[in-house]
């Protein structure tokens, strides 16, 4: 079982935590008109690095959401930092 | 036969008897026996029968990677079926049975099947049983779930008397382990002051070494072994557990631990198994390595075992397992075998080893000096007996089997060579090497499983490292201890020194993968190679030339290694079977998937105290112990458990429900709501919020006023639906399905805190805080004015209204609001209030026959008003407008979560299933998801559809069936009948198409 550390609250199991969603994906501006293409692009296509990935997750138990840097082929945590922190 | 020797046997106290059963036939043992050495202690060889062929079969290991001794355990309550007779510790009163035999062990029906194996090959199901279709449902599935399996299954009406449990553990560096590697690894580590934890899967120290034998620091193996154990059991700051098996290394370091307590002591007091939950900063993996079997024709047959159990047997619990034993070997371990017994008293024939040495290694020249007859170049045939082997045929092994020569004897020793036991170190992604010189692989330490900070967690050490020899087995245990204590940040004690240790050099080994090398097909037939699968040599060579190259596939068309054994036998055996037949290296062909747990482990252990009420936590309304008094029939929504209805004495409870409805329609009925999800949205954006949240406008809600909303997600598809109520300028209160109230929650916070971070709004989930009991009739309002406090007049608390005040002295928020159709309010009061309240209402309510109701009865009444249900008419691919919802969608807005997305053209295409009302011509209730079918087929020869029910339900206000579902132009085709195939897929019913409204469509009974 991977342990994650939330900016929050510490190491915990990953038991604890959901994944969100890919980080930086900003959500286009639906006041504009958006093509298909475009639109789909944004719902269903993601990057799924191998290796390094930049993520959302959710600690489910302090309903924190968070940026997470892990290495989705080793399994390394690289770093994780709340949304509102730009990472060093 | 096999029997008891008069003397030696290390691990047995000969002063103690124990008495056991096994097919209810009376033996005894001693005290130390495992119920394998007892067996055989008693001649008693055929344990148990193969899985396919029913092939008589004895024990050939005598540890964890046994695949033949199969047998079940206990009786009733405490029956377990596939445990391992090397592995079960005798104990008295121990009752056993040998397993997948009809009638009985020695006389079995099942065993015809090998008759037939030149027709049972590799893939035999999928060829044979494929076609015709409908036979495999009625003939060839019962006929193969009967014949198939090992142990039986426990009864699933009783249940496990024993106690389970977790342990949690925390160390710097966990050895998985305890022979003289592990101990090693654990004095290197244990001296530098770190927590070191020790785990050893058998009852004792020291692993194979004092059955090998070889002095370390001019000690006898054991004298250091004791030793050693001394040491670290003085170290505070190192626990060692025997009887606790390594069983999966897992990511960043996690390890689990299964420790059987009792399973040798069944009356003693506690949990039977422990599973440890183990967190280590680093893993040395000191396993040790498995012998390998031979390849040669009846090399199953019992009283073949590989060499190191033969002495085992001896060594440690005073068996012999025959009285002549020859040797058949591949390397010079086997020798020891061989001296093992000679000095036992007993008589080896003679010694067949395939290498020809041209100078004598040391083994060698010892087993010859003891006037043992060594045959070089030599292998066997074919093994001579049925039941019991009687004899071999010796060939030479660069040959095709010709016979030179036929050795009587009763046992045979087979050593193939050793396989490092490598499961732990790969579990987590260890890489391995393939080794040329000893054809084995064994961990690649420069691609060892990493942890969270990318580094490498695991070491491993000794034979489980690839060194068979004693002194560098411990060498390297050393050398593996200090590396993990200082990747876990300790530092090793200064000049420690490091045990030496003594034992004779070994020759080199020869690779053989078949005997002899050019053995045709009747002998490849009848050799071995997963015994508990029986899966033979021919097996593998056939898959090869069928095209199978993946080892992966090749392993599930053949099931080599799919048995319980996972095997650990046959792994290296047939993965070397298979690149020969390709024709590449092995390494090129790989291995298969090592996967935790090492060996089966029980579900007990997994649960741990996890079992019966608090298996899971139930959420409980305030008012659940009132439903639990009244006979309510209960069911789960989400984790909580609701009243299904409420049946009086002898009523079903359909009939339950059908009054429920009545009374609450004619009358008066209670429900308790409390389940609904309620969250609080505030700020001075949270109308902004909401807009974005709903189709519908929220943000020009009234306070005091309350609105139906519609969520969808962003891919436009409803996700869930309630009531909100604005109770101020900055404060709206959302409800939400009972099952949604977490996951909506956590929905808003996601693009609250990840995309309009900059919005002032904050969410709190208050779903507990409140109790919600909905009074729901044509006498609600009576009731509420009875309790007086409020006025709840239609003027001056309108439908879809909200207001706050007292009823009978007890504050509570009003909503009226109506999912039945009838005049109706939801009453919330602070959750310790409501079991109070629900009283009051029974109370005063039962001047109008006051009914309490369950989730069916609110099923069938929002049914009757074609009111959607989340989960029914929706299933994550529905979206608002197929159910005729456009009213609730706003046009107004420039944005909301779904929008943009039901603007693509598959959510606008016209020929999207829409909701319409359904009842039936003969007025039955069609069932539950069924599908409307159209003319022609598709590609796949199915018939076409055109619809499909979402609720379905005996109306007993209509007196007939009412269903709801989705269909081609559903709402164009009014008064059109289509038919729906029932389960059966044969019989159709014929429905009309109508409007989802079935009761008061005018809204009427509400509107008072």
């Amino acid at each position: 079982m991977q342990q994650f550390p939330c900016p929050f609250c510490g190491l915990r199991d990953e038991r604890e935590f959901h994944f969100a969603g890919e980080a930086g994906k900003p959500r286009p501006d639906t006041t504009q008109p958006i093509s298909d293409a475009d639109w789909a692009k944004y719902l269903f296509y993601c990057a799924n690095a191998k290796g390094a990935s930049h993520e959302v997750w959710v600690h489910t138990t302090c309903q924190e959401y968070f940026v997470m840097t892990r290495d989705t082929v080793t399994m390394a945590v690289l770093g994780t930092h709340a949304l509102h922190e730009v990472p060093a | 036969m096999s029997t008891r020797l008069a003397t030696s046997g290390r691990l047995i106290d000969r002063s103690k008897q124990v008495a056991f059963t096994f097919n209810g036939k009376r033996f005894t043992g001693h005290a130390g026996d495992t119920l394998a050495s007892a067996l055989l202690a008693n001649d008693q060889m055929l344990m148990g029968r193969s899985f396919k062929y029913h092939r008589p079969r004895g024990v050939v290991a005598s540890g964890a990677e046994e695949p033949n001794a199969l047998v079940n355990l206990g009786e009733g309550v405490t029956h377990e079926p596939n445990a391992r007779a090397t592995t079960t510790e005798l104990f008295e009163g121990l009752k056993a049975t040998s397993q997948n035999h009809w009638p009985s062990l020695e006389f079995d029906v099942g065993a015809i099947n090998q008759k037939f194996a030149r027709f049972l090959p590799a893939g035999f199901y999928y060829k044979m049983f494929i076609h015709p279709r409908p036979f495999w449902k009625h003939i060839y599935e019962p006929f193969i779930r009967h014949s198939a399996g090992l142990g039986k299954a426990p009864d699933a009406e009783t249940r496990d008397p024993d106690t389970y449990e977790h342990f949690y553990a925390h160390v710097d560096v966990l050895v998985v382990g305890g022979g003289v590697a592990g101990l090693q690894a654990a004095l290197t580590a244990g001296q530098s002051g770190l927590k070191v934890l020790l785990i050893e899967q058998t009852a004792f120290w020291g692993g194979r070494t004092p059955v090998d034998g070889g002095e370390i620091d001019g000690k006898s193996a054991e004298d250091w072994i004791t030793e050693a154990v001394a040491a670290l059991e003085v170290m505070p700051n190192v626990t060692l557990r025997t009887r606790c098996m390594g069983s999966g290394v897992y990511d960043h370091g996690y390890v689990l631990g299964y420790e059987r307590l009792t399973d040798h002591a069944p009356e003693a007091d506690g949990p039977r198994h422990r599973l440890w939950r183990i967190r280590t900063k680093q893993v040395v993996t000191a396993t040790g390595a498995i012998e390998r079997p031979l390849s040669f024709s009846g090399n199953d047959i019992p009283g073949v075992m590989l060499a190191s159990a033969v002495r085992d047997y001896v060594v440690d619990y005073g068996v012999s397992i025959g009285d002549r034993t020859v040797v058949v070997t591949n390397n010079d371990d086997a020798y020891r075998t061989a001296l093992t017994l000679k000095k036992a008293g007993l008589s080896v024939p003679a010694i067949l080893d395939v290498r020809v040495h041209v100078h004598a290694p040391p083994l060698v020249a010892e087993a010859k000096a003891a006037g043992i007859r060594v045959l070089e170049g030599m292998g066997i045939a074919k093994v001579v007996g049925g039941q019991r082997v009687k004899g071999v045929a010796v060939c030479s092994q660069a040959g095709e089997g010709a016979m030179v020569e036929e050795i009587a004897c009763d046992c045979v020793a087979m050593s193939g060579g050793w396989s490092p036991v490598v499961h732990l170190w790969s579990h987590c992604g260890g890489k391995l090497l393939w080794d040329e010189e000893h054809a084995f692989f064994r961990p690649d330490a420069s691609r060892a499983p990493t942890g969270a900070d990318g580094l490498p967690f695991v070491t491993t050490a000794g034979t489980a490292n690839g060194h068979l020899h004693l002194n560098d087995a411990l060498q390297d245990a050393h050398s593996a201890g200090k590396i993990a204590l200082e990747r876990a940040g300790g530092k090793a004690e200064a000049g420690a020194v490091v045990p030496q240790a003594q034992g004779p050099d070994e020759a080199a080994m020869t690779p053989v993968w078949l005997m002899p090398q050019g053995a045709g097909y009747e002998l490849k037939m009848k050799a071995w190679l997963d015994y508990q699968n029986d899966v033979k040599v021919s097996d593998v060579q056939l898959a090869a030339r069928e095209g199978y190259e993946s080892v992966e596939h090749t392993k599930r068309y053949t099931t080599l290694g799919m048995a319980t054994d996972q095997g650990k036998l046959s792994n290296i055996n047939g993965l070397a079977t298979l690149s020969n037949a390709l024709g590449e290296a092995i390494p090129q062909v790989g291995t298969t998937t090592f996967r935790p747990p090492y060996t089966p482990i029980s579900m007990g252990a997994i649960a741990g105290e996890a079992r019966g009420e608090i298996f899971q936590p139930i959420r409980k309304t305030p008012i659940h112990a009132w439903h639990e008094k009244n006979g309510a029939a209960f069911e789960p929504v989400g984790h909580w458990r609701r009243p299904y209805c409420f049946p009086k004495d002898g009523e079903s409870k359909h009939d339950a429900v059908m009054r429920e409805v009545k009374n609450t329609r004619e009358s008066l009925g209670l429900l308790d709501a409390s389940t609904l999800g309620k969250i609080i949205v505030k700020g001075p954006d949270a109308g902004r919020f909401l807009d974005m949240m709903y189709t519908n406008m929220m943000s020009t809600l009234k306070p005091g006023k309350c609105r139906y909303g519609l969520m969808c997600s962003e891919n436009g598809f409803l996700m869930d639906d309630g009531v909100v109520a604005r109770i101020d300028e900055d404060t709206f209160l959302c409800h939400t399905t009972t099952g949604g109230a977490e996951h909506i929650h956590g929905h808003m916070e996601d693009w609250l805190q990840c995309e309009w971070w900059d919005w002032k709004v904050y969410t709190a989930n208050v779903t507990e805080e409140y109790a919600q009991i909905a009074v729901v009739g044509p006498h609600a309002r009576d009731l509420l004015e009875a309790l007086g406090g409020m006025d709840v007049s239609k003027d001056a608390l309108a439908f879809m209204e909200w207001k706050d005040g007292e009823l009978a002295g007890i504050p509570a928020r009003a909503y009226r609001i109506s999912f039945s159709g009838e005049l109706s309010y939801e009453i919330a009061v602070p959750a310790s209030f409501g079991q109070a309240f629900w009283d009051l209402c029974m109370q005063v309510g039962a001047q109008w026959n006051i009914t309490p109701y369950g989730t069916e009865c609110l099923h069938i009444m929002r049914a009757e008003k074609g009111f959607i249900m989340i989960g029914d008419e929706t299933d994550g691919t529905v979206i608002p407008q197929d159910l005729g919802l456009n009213w609730a969608i706003s046009k107004k807005k420039e944005d909301f979560l779904g929008k943009r997305a039901q603007e693509r053209s598959h959510m606008t295409d016209p020929t999207r299933w829409k909701l319409v009302g359904l009842l039936t011509e003969d007025k039955s209730v069609l069932p539950d998801g069924a599908y409307a079918i159209k003319d022609g087929r598709n590609a796949n020869n199915q018939r076409n559809t055109q619809g499909r029910v979402t609720s379905t339900y005996h109306s007993p206000m209509l007196e007939r069936g009412i269903a709801m579902g989705l269909v081609l132009d559903g709402p164009e085709r009014m008064g059109e009948i289509i038919h729906f195939m029932k389960d059966d897929g044969e019989t159709l019913v014929a429905a009309k198409i109508v409007s989802p409204v079935f009761y008061d469509p005018e809204g009427e009974k509400q509107n008072v």
